[in-house]
């Protein structure tokens, strides 16, 4: 008997990172502009998601969406009032969207006939931090009911993300959000991002996002 | 909470190493885990036991070694580990830092096996 150390270096998430790089290399080739959204549960992914898709048909954009959920195909209904291509993903108890559930959801789609494909993810502030989706951007939402520490306690998230959305914002002075702090909070755990202060409701702040998202897509990594 | 699916991975890409050492017997298995990587130590031993039974990793030990968040602080011109996730700012300096060389790792290190004759 001889004990032995082999080295393997191995990534625990490779299969996912290697189906995530293979996913991106699609996207790119076909020229569309990949997001993944992430958040709490009720943050108002998918009302953001709702406004967004109508909004971006009525520009002429070309726009698809994912959405995970543990059960229920509720969202995916709600989003294809939009007139968008939707398709609901349910983890069955999965805490996150994987590079394989992407996949096999995509089948029958052409994705160079999309412009923006939008991956709502399962409402969770910790594990689909882990789980490359192929995605360019991935956006990190915060509502103004959750609290302006958020980032600060979910830092591994937050500092993963591309961009921020602060949704909610008609609720802000009910709630006694203090906006600066929630700024800075979100600063200060990934310098340099972009933020856009929405609501679904009254359309406030979406303008910033729509151009965001144009330059997004027209600038190529 | 992956931390199940993560630890399946692992049986996964273990057993798939252990086909070139047949018969072997796994004592050890150790991760690298950036404190980016959203997994907890804890709830990894937690599950470890029972998720690696009738696995060829039962009865191994799990050694997790948790690596700090290295980000590169250009005005210093020179890596800096941060002392917590609270700030992603240069501790020497204080400029916000955005570029990670360390955190986000998630990997199988090495095993340590033995061997029959």
């Amino acid at each position: 008997m001889t004990t032995r150390i082999v080295e393997l270096r191995k990534g625990i998430l490779k299969k996912n990172d290697e189906l995530a790089a293979g996913l991106r290399q699609r996207y790119t080739a076909a020229g569309v502009l990949v997001l993944n959204l992430v958040s709490s549960p009720g943050t108002g992914k998918t009302a953001f998601l709702e406004l967004t898709l109508r909004e971006l048909r009525a520009r002429g954009a070309r726009v698809a969406a994912l959405v995970g959920d543990l059960e229920t195909d509720n969202d995916a209904r709600r989003l294809a009032a939009s007139g968008a291509p939707v398709r609901q993903i349910n983890t069955h108890g999965i805490c996150h969207l994987d590079a394989d559930m992407i996949s096999s959801h995509l089948g029958g789609w052409s994705l160079d006939e999309l412009d923006y494909l939008f991956i709502e993810n399962v409402g969770n502030l910790v594990c689909p931090s882990s789980y490359d989706l192929g995605e360019k951007v991935r956006v990190a939402l915060l509502s103004v009911t959750e609290g302006e520490d958020k980032p600060l306690k979910y830092p591994t998230l937050f500092n993963s993300a591309d961009a921020a959305v602060i949704t909610k914002m008609d609720l802000a002075v009910p709630c006694g959000f203090d906006r600066e702090l929630a700024l800075n909070n979100i600063s200060e755990i990934r310098p340099g991002i972009r933020i856009f202060e929405t609501s679904a409701k009254t359309g406030a702040g979406m303008e910033a996002w729509f151009d965001y998202l144009a330059v997004e897509r027209s600038s190529r990594k | 909470m992956h931390e199940l699916s993560i630890i399946s991975s692992i049986v996964e890409s273990v057993t798939e190493s252990l086909a070139a050492y047949p018969g072997a017997q796994v004592l050890e298995v150790r991760l690298r885990v950036g404190a980016l990587a959203s997994v907890v130590e804890d709830s990894l031993q937690f599950c470890y036991e029972i998720a690696t039974e009738d696995t060829p990793l039962a009865g191994s030990k799990l050694v997790v070694n948790v690596l700090p968040v290295v980000m590169h602080c250009d005005p210093c011109g020179q890596d800096v580990t941060l002392p917590s996730l609270q700030s992603f700012r240069c501790p020497q300096c204080g400029e916000p830092v955005g570029d990670l060389r360390q955190g986000r790792e998630l990997e199988i290190e090495s095993i340590e096996i033995e061997e029959n004759p």
